[in-house]
This record gives structure tokens, sequence and C-alpha cells, in this order.
């Protein structure tokens, strides 16, 4: 049954108005830009473009300003203004290999060709507060912070002679200015153009599962448009995993490891930079170049005993996902690969091999609406349920004054 | 290079330049000519797909913002502009751009003001592309029991 309830409309519009004052905060300090959030909170960014699933920075940064930084809530605003969008098309397939590599790293191949390349990462980092970027010191010497040419190398050993205390306090590694062995860029080649993906190496030698597009490199699923059926194909799940929630995908991905599913990954590569997206309109009949997205790919490379069919090898996991994302697309490898377990014949006892039971719960947008739905009135329903109860011990109480002598009646029933 | 390969680069620089920068490249071959918009900037969506485990079955990674417009010359000359983003006014600019392109000689201003965002922009990529190499490792290997 469904009553409705009018009222409330002056106390929503006031709720709107405080929403507003509570998002801007203490107005003796300045308001953010979205311009700042964009390319200050850009891994924040990065988070809200996959799980909206919608790639433009500017709107990821516009989304957390006006979620106040609430993620999901700022992925729901990417959903919600994706719907009003008309769609021109799908883009070619993207190639990863042309990638313009920022950083590259493999646990399975020290000298592999290209070389290792660590790039902007918090990984060699010591956790250490940068107080600095609280309390910003006074303004260096022009030279310093200008690259690392002789005289900038002076003059930033210069202020740090004179910052001695501070500098001891902080982590170098997070701190810039605080470099002791700086490895110029001015005097370094740039990178390979054409980095191969590490699989493909061990593909070269038949030990790795091959990764090749089925016959007729059919069009992928688009669970957008169509509703998602089981037991789901790797297009389908693909697509699931690149919109799921980090963290519920994070969970999933620690679990295979922690023994919830039989996995013994290694990473085979993860790569983060820049790829063209190349688009073809109806009207010209050639590939536009539409730009560059900024992407994160993780291939896990896992072991596999092989079976009646198939030759002991390696099988891959695969994750990829717009922005710096590095967690979210090792979460999303190591699920990808605990989800074939049905191709290679493997039981699918756990959480993360059942890809009904991913698929279903990865999105943190319907996620949300469910969980957080339950806060919105059910007046009626509740009254319902009130009533039963009142009416169920009614009935108890009369039938023990019934039956006085009867000794534990719910025993007996 | 064919002239489709040409057009496609252009296109490329185009969308990667930003409003300023193709305001200005349109500034110095003169006054805005006429022309008709066939399709008014509209801003919509690519779906992006990328390939399982790079090479593999294709797969809708998410969509993308993309704006686009249709302008005609009074020459005739028809130009297009595809890009990521939401800007209206650079896609206009772009596809005015294009389309003039599409009529001028190859020594042509346009061409070489294409040519030297094209510079700029690779510069940018190097740039980065060294700063990335600087954090590339050399490994060294210590010898036990020597």
């Amino acid at each position: 049954m469904y009553v409705a309830v009018k009222g409330g409309e002056a106390a929503i519009l006031a709720t709107h108005d405080l929403v507003a004052e509570a998002r801007r905060g203490d107005e003796s300090v300045p308001e953010l830009a979205v311009a700042q959030i964009r390319e200050q909170m850009c891994l924040a960014c990065g988070r809200v473009m996959n799980e909206g699933s919608l790639y433009d920075p500017d709107l990821a940064a516009l989304a957390l300003k006006q979620a106040q930084g609430d993620a999901i809530e700022a992925a729901f605003l990417m959903r919600a203004y994706r719907t009003t969008l008309p769609r021109f098309g799908s883009s070619e397939p993207l190639d990863t290999a042309k990638m313009a590599i920022r950083r590259r790293v493999s646990a399975t191949y020290k000298d592999l060709p290209g070389g290792q390349i660590l790039g902007p990462t918090y990984d060699y980092t010591h956790r250490l507060f940068d107080f600095t970027l609280m309390d910003p010191p006074p303004a260096p010497s022009p030279l310093a912070g200008e690259g690392w040419g002789e005289g900038s190398r002076d003059a930033a050993n210069a202020s740090l002679t004179k910052t001695a205390s501070d500098s001891d306090l902080r982590d170098p590694s997070s701190a810039p200015s605080g470099h002791l062995l700086p490895q110029g860029e001015k005097d370094r080649e740039p990178l390979d153009a054409f980095m191969p993906r590490v699989p493909d190496i061990l593909g070269a030698e038949g030990l790795m599962e091959e990764e090749a597009p089925p016959v007729g490199d059919p069009r992928p699923f688009d669970l957008t448009r169509e509703p998602v059926t089981f037991p789901a194909e790797r297009d389908v799940r693909l697509q699931a995993m690149a919109r799921g929630d980090e963290g519920f995908m994070l969970g999933l991905g620690y679990s295979v490891q922690r023994g919830f599913g039989n996995s013994h990954p290694f990473v085979g590569e993860v790569r983060v930079g820049e790829v063209a997206v190349a688009f073809v309109p109806e009207e010209l009949g050639f590939a536009v170049d539409l730009g560059e997205i900024t992407l994160t790919e993780c291939q896990m490379v896992n072991q596999f005993a092989g079976s009646k069919e198939v030759p002991p090898q390696f099988t891959r996991g695969y994750g990829l996902s717009f922005g710096h994302s590095e967690r979210k697309a090792m979460s999303m490898s190591l699920v990808d690969r605990a989800l074939k377990a049905r191709e290679f014949g493997e039981a699918a006892t756990y959480p993360a091999q059942q890809d009904e039971f991913v698929l279903y719960h990865s999105d943190n947008v319907e996620a949300a609406g469910f969980v957080e739905h339950l806060k919105l009135p059910h007046y009626v329903d509740f009254q319902g349920e009130l009533e039963l109860i009142r009416r169920i011990r009614k009935e108890r109480e009369q039938r023990l004054a019934d039956q006085p002598d009867e000794a534990l009646p719910e025993a007996a029933e | 290079m064919t002239e489709t390969a040409t057009r496609q680069h252009w296109m490329a620089v185009l969308a990667r330049a930003t409003r300023g920068e193709v305001d200005a490249l349109l500034l110095q071959a003169g006054p805005l000519p006429a022309h008709e918009v066939l399709k008014a900037p509209e801003t919509g969506t690519v779906m992006v797909e990328g390939r399982a485990g790079g090479a593999g079955r294709r797969f809708n990674l998410g969509e993308a913002t993309v704006t686009r417009c249709v302008v005609r010359l009074e020459s005739g000359a028809m130009g297009f502009s595809y890009a990521l983003g939401r800007d209206a006014r650079k896609a206009r600019l772009a596809a005015i751009t294009d389309a003039l392109l599409q009529g001028e000689a190859e020594a042509g201003s346009l061409r070489s003001g294409v040519s030297a965002l094209a510079q700029k922009q690779q510069a940018a990529r190097e740039l980065a592309s060294r700063k990335a190499a600087a954090t590339k490792v050399d490994f060294f290997t210590l010898v036990r029991g020597a």
C-alpha cells in the first residue's frame, strides 16, 4: 500500500539553504575554485570520474565541490548529468601500448624493455606529515625550484641549511625542495615512445594465457543500456568493475589474496599516462583524435596449474581506470582474474569468484541509494508493522490468560 | 601525408589546444570569416572502449564528454570540430579553423600556426617524458662474497 503524504516543502527549502552554508564553511576562509580542486585534488577527481563513469576532470572537480568532498555523492552527480547528454557513439578501442608513460613498474621483470619508471608515486614516501603544506615557508630564493641546474642546487642547499630543523622533520620524498640527490630532467632523454606491455613478453614464449579479440571483434555489451544477465561475460564484468566502488573492489581483491580465493598474483605491470581517444564521426568517415585522457592500467599475472586442454601457464587479470588510480586498477585486475574461475574450470566458492555477487554489489551509486533510502519516510509501512506486533502480543497475552497451567507454550508450538 | 592524414593531424592539434590558443591562431589569419553554423556546438559523450588485457576483447570503460560543431564558409568549405570537454566556443572556433585550413595553401599562415602549436604540444610531451625518465630506476647488482 502506498499513501502519498504531503508536507515539508518549507523544511526542504530551508535545508537547501543550510547545506549551501555548510558547504561554504567559515566565510573568513577563501572559497575553493573548481580549477584548484581539478589541479590539486586530481586523485579524488579520478575516483569521481571512475565511479561516475564519465571522464571530465572539470566536472569531477565541480562535483566534489558541490558534494563537499563526498566522493559517492559526487559520482552520483556525474551519473545524473551524463543522463542528460546525447551519446555520439563509441570510441575506437584504446591502444594502451601507445601510452605517453608517466609511470610504469613491473614486479616480475627487473630489466624490462623501456625500464622501470617510478613516476609520481607515494610508494616510497614515509607517510610523515609535510607541515610545510599547512604553513608554507617564506618565499624561497628565485633560483630554487627552477629545475636542478648548478645555481639552483646551491640555492636549494642554502635554503636547506637555513631551515635545517624543519627539513629534519620532513619527509624528503614528499617535499620537492628537500631532495638531496636530485635526478634532473634536463639532461634526460625522453622515454621510449613505445613500451611493450609486460604480459606480451611472456606471451611470446607461450607461457601466458593469450588475450585476443573473439572472432569478428564484437561490439561490447553496454550495461547502461541493456539489463545484465548471468553468467556475465568478461566485457560486462570489466565495465561493471570499471565503474564499481574502489573500496568494494579493494576489499574483494584483498579477500582473494587472503585466502578467500585461489590466487597467487604478481603485478606484471602497472602503467599510468596519457592515451589518445579516437572517434569516427559518421559524417566524416575517418578517425578524429579527440585529445588525450589519463589512464591507469594493471596487468596482474597469476599462476594456473593447467587442465586437460590447457598446459600449465600464467593467467591474466586486467584492470583499467580513468585518471591516476592504481589501487582501483590493481583491485579490478585481481577480481577480474577471480571471476574467470568458471572459464578455467575452477570451483567458484568465494565471493570474489561469483559474478552475480560482485556485479550486483559493486555499484556504489545504486548501493548508496538502496541503503540510504531507509532514512526516507516509511511511516505507513512502519505503522502497519506496529499494529501487527501489537496484535500478536495481545493474542499471546490472551492465550496465556486462557491457559494459565500450560508451561512454555512456545516450546510446544 | 595524404590529404586526410594532414587534416587528421591538424584536427588532433586543435583538439588538444586551449580555447585561447585557437582564438589566437584564428586572429592572426584576419577577421573571423562569415560562416553558417550547420550544427551548433553540442556537448555529448563518447563511450570509451578498452580491450581486456590491452589487446583482447573490447569492453566499455566509461564515457567521456565531447563537444562538436560543424560550420560552412561562404566558399562552401565545411569545417568540423570534435574534442574532449565541454568548450562550445572553442568548438566553433576550431570548426572555422578546420574549414579555413582546407582552402589554404601549404605555406599559409594558419598552417604554420598549427605547426607552431604542434611543436608546443610536442615540447610539453617531451618535458613530461623527461621528468618521468628522471624517475627511471638504475639498478646496480651487489655481488655477494666477492
